[in-house]
């Protein structure tokens, strides 16, 4: 019992979203009795202990499309880069949750995509970024351009005394996350008190927000279960192109926006992605922003939207400089 | 002797109950990267139908959650689930195993009368 500890009474949270996703920033409770005791546990149990932190999440850049939606192609992403390389402090780690390129059935173009989207990612100033795959990365070839690039679809790793796990739903092809990865999953949060804090970060809701439009994880609910005894769980996912925030149990779980196009809400009666607007050319692809009372729920927070689009980018004289010369609506 | 000719009975009875239960009727569905053929079928409550899954391309997935459809197909391996629809309505069917740039305008309709 000397472990436990209550995390609301340790951790606040601000967050701001970056069109695809959430910066968060969490704070602990410095010098009170449970915080010190946790400052311990986390010490102990990670081999380094708590602090503030911040993380930005970027979500479904799909670098290599080109269509009506979003005529644009990369900007978006760019500028998130440019505004990210912006916030001062810089947060100290960036997650990006999947289709980070828009597949192909050529493997040397999806290839070369791969390429163009490390040649935008490399120019942010944090150097600490993690990465898991969304289908259009990872579910033609099982995965195999998103490992040569980036390494292992699913881990896990501690920062300043917050667990994160990073889940793969997309490289078997079809929406699961598998049962191999599940009994890991198990395996590895077995040696976390029930307290701890907890942060997912996958591609694919892992529930069902929408099942019509694919918006959702076949075996997301054994995944939940796995993470039910834990009190602090937080999960980061993007796929749906647009915020949405929802709770199971002791999670809460926040969608990213995407970079490229946004989707309706799911209560519309088609999917069908919002038309690009010449005149705010980043609508939907905006910032948020998120703050925490920890005193309540420390991860569901009040959320302001900033869009990304800035004055001089909007109108029609403003789309000709996002534009390559000789390019055109 | 009285006893046993009760069980033959049953036995006999029971068999030609299962004999004369009708098989279910077959509706197939062929799925190719990015449609699904036909892209509208109509079922009756209460019927038991088998719905087949064929794939002539690659690896296809048929999901309508509240039929309790989830099937797969690849080429040449086509599956299928005998079911017994009990809820009347429309049903959008998606393929949920990703086969490329397409494949989230994959999908097709049942209806349940």
């Amino acid at each position: 019992m000397k472990n436990e500890f209550d995390r609301r009474a340790f951790m606040r949270i601000s967050a701001m979203s970056i069109g695809a996703g959430a910066l968060l920033q969490f704070s602990p409770l410095a010098g009170t009795a449970r915080g010190n005791a946790m400052s311990r546990l986390f010490h102990k149990q990670n081999g380094e202990g708590p602090g503030s932190f911040s993380i930005v999440q970027l979500s479904d850049t799909h670098v290599g499309f080109q269509g009506p939606p979003d005529p644009l192609g990369t900007k978006a992403f760019e500028r998130a880069v440019d505004v990210i390389n912006g916030l001062d402090p810089q947060p100290d780690l960036i997650l990006f949750t999947g289709d980070l390129t828009h597949d192909s059935d050529d493997p040397a173009e999806h290839a070369k995509r791969f390429k163009t989207f490390r040649s935008i990612s490399d120019r942010l100033r944090v150097k600490k970024r993690m990465y898991v795959p969304g289908e259009h990365d990872a579910a033609l070839d099982g995965g195999v351009l998103f490992r040569e690039n980036f390494g292992e679809a699913h881990y896990s790793f501690d920062h300043r005394g917050a667990h994160f796990v990073a889940l793969d739903n997309v490289s078997l092809g079809k929406p699961i996350v598998g049962d191999d990865q599940i009994a890991w999953l198990k395996k590895d949060l077995a040696r976390f008190p029930k307290t701890a804090p907890i942060v997912v970060f996958t591609h694919r809701p892992l529930f069902d927000l929408k099942p019509d439009w694919e918006w959702f994880t076949a075996d997301g609910d054994a995944v939940m279960n796995v993470l039910a005894p834990y009190d602090n769980v937080t999960v980061l996912y993007g796929h749906i192109h647009r915020e949405n925030h929802h709770t199971t149990g002791h999670a809460q779980h926040h969608a990213a926006r995407s970079l490229i196009f946004a989707f309706p809400d799911p209560s519309a009666a088609e999917k069908k992605p919002l038309p690009f607007n010449p005149q705010q050319p980043f609508k939907n692809l905006g910032i948020r922003t998120v703050s925490g009372n920890t005193a309540a729920r420390p991860f569901v927070a009040g959320i302001n939207d900033v869009e990304l689009s800035i004055r001089e980018l909007s109108g029609s004289e403003g789309i000709q400089q996002l534009l390559k010369q000789g390019e055109s609506l | 002797m009285k006893r046993t000719i009760v069980v033959i009975a049953f036995i006999v009875a029971t068999q030609l109950g299962l004999a004369q239960e009708p098989a279910p009727r077959v509706v197939e569905i062929t799925a190719k990267r990015f449609e699904f053929n036909p892209k509208q079928i109509t079922l009756k409550r209460g019927e038991r139908v088998t719905i087949r899954l064929i794939s002539t391309d690659r690896a296809h997935g048929l999901l309508v959650k509240p039929l309790g459809l989830d099937l797969d197909a690849d080429e040449g391996k086509p599956s299928e689930k005998t079911i017994v629809p009990d809820t009347a309505g429309t049903f959008p069917a998606i393929c949920d195993h990703y086969c490329g740039s397409g494949h989230g305008n994959m999908k097709m309709t049942i209806t349940v009368e």
